[in-house]
């Protein structure tokens, strides 16, 4: 597995957001939660970065990801 | 061809996969997602053999369990067209790959229901959301609007007065949720509610910062200043795929017999999508394993 710097910004109400990180734990990739309800910062800069609202947002090395799209997690983490 | 071709990958799509492995059927589940609407269900209390149990882990363990069996399953395929051909059926999904089967039992369950207005396709994610409990707490400390008057809407308003600036709601009706529900919001100073007014359109720049309502007894419209749109006002089925092969009745739902069948023989549905009566976890993976039962009957049938 190579080393890929993986951010998740999420809500701890949001099931969509656990399955994401239920899947990084799964695969022991490392990940730092963001917890946007608590965060203001942080909600800000995934609104910034992800041009949205919605939660879940994941960015591998840069790339954003909005929504449990495990298909393009795969991809971008392989 | 497939023997079966199972569309939908929510309880009922799953059940009936783990029904169809078992009577050693050719089977084919092709799904967006899997889940479906448990993915918007944090807590799930009554589905039997668990008292308490959160939404994804039920999913995985649904998930877990069809996997144990050879069917092959294409999931994040989105089937766009479906049809007849000789002796069965055919999908095509969005990415051009065409899919036959003998059968096929269509689990397509339901999706939030649409204001269609102007501005909310644009805001959809930018300001618009359709899963409160997921993007709620990312309006904290800004004005919302709650679009409903049930129980789902009741419960968004409940959870954003606790973290919004303000919270209008705004029902197209008279409010139809439970009593209880509305008792518990008529404490809450930071509430509005407009009732038997009709969203008109959602305003915004790069993200929504407003929406007009109009009061459908005096005609009066007025702009709420929001920048959250929570739109709570129940579900639509995902039958558009079969209404050109079967009726659909009057809510958009697919008409099935007791034994899942539709009006046309070999096409099977089950859970939300059909017309059975209360939507529910455990109700549709009961459904869904009936259809694959009785799939097992007519593929049987047409043997002999």
């Amino acid at each position: 597995m190579v080393d890929k710097k993986v951010v998740v910004y999420s809500t701890p109400t949001c099931p969509y957001c656990k399955r994401v990180k239920d899947y990084l734990s799964r695969k022991e990739i490392p990940f730092v939660n963001h917890n946007v309800a608590e965060d203001r910062d942080a909600a800000k800069e995934m609104i910034k970065k992800s041009g949205q609202m919605g939660v879940p947002v994941i960015i591998i090395d840069g790339e954003v990801v909005v929504g449990f799209n495990k298909s393009l997690l795969d991809t971008l983490l392989s | 061809m497939y023997e079966l071709m199972i569309v939908g990958g929510g309880p009922a799509g799953l059940a009936a996969s783990v029904y169809a492995a078992r009577k050693k059927l050719e089977t084919l589940l092709v799904t967006v997602d899997i889940g479906g609407q448990v993915n918007w269900t944090l807590g799930v209390e009554n589905y039997l053999g668990y008292q308490f149990i959160e939404g994804p882990e039920l999913i995985d363990k649904f998930q877990t369990q069809v996997s144990q069996f050879p069917i092959d399953q294409k999931i994040g395929s989105k089937v766009t067209r479906m049809g007849k051909v000789k002796g069965g059926f055919k999908a095509t999904t969005e990415t051009g790959d065409v899919y036959q089967a003998r059968t096929v039992i269509f689990a397509t369950g339901k999706r939030p229901r649409r204001l269609n207005v102007p501005g909310e396709e644009e805001f959809t994610g930018r300001g618009v959301t359709y899963c409160a409990i997921c993007d709620g707490p990312v309006f904290s400390g800004q004005r919302v609007a709650v679009v409903g008057g049930g129980n789902s809407a009741l419960e968004a308003a409940l959870d954003m007065v606790k973290v919004a600036e303000h919270v209008y709601l705004v029902s197209l009706t008279p409010l139809t949720g439970d009593r209880i529900l509305i008792d518990k919001l008529s404490n809450a100073k930071n509430l509005t509610i407009f009732t038997e007014c009709q969203t008109e359109r959602i305003e915004g720049q790069d993200f929504a910062n407003g929406m007009l309502v109009k009061d459908i007894k005096t005609g009066e419209s007025r702009r709420l200043d929001v920048t959250g749109i929570f739109i709570e006002i129940g579900l639509s089925p995902n039958s558009e795929l079969v209404s050109s092969l079967v009726k659909l009745n009057r809510w958009g739902e697919i008409p099935i017999s007791c034994a899942c069948e539709t009006t046309v023989p070999g096409l099977y549905a089950a859970g939300d999508v059909t017309d059975v009566q209360e939507k529910q976890i455990l109700i549709a993976a009961g459904e869904g394993a009936k259809a694959a039962l009785q799939v097992h009957h007519y593929l049987q049938r047409l043997k002999t």
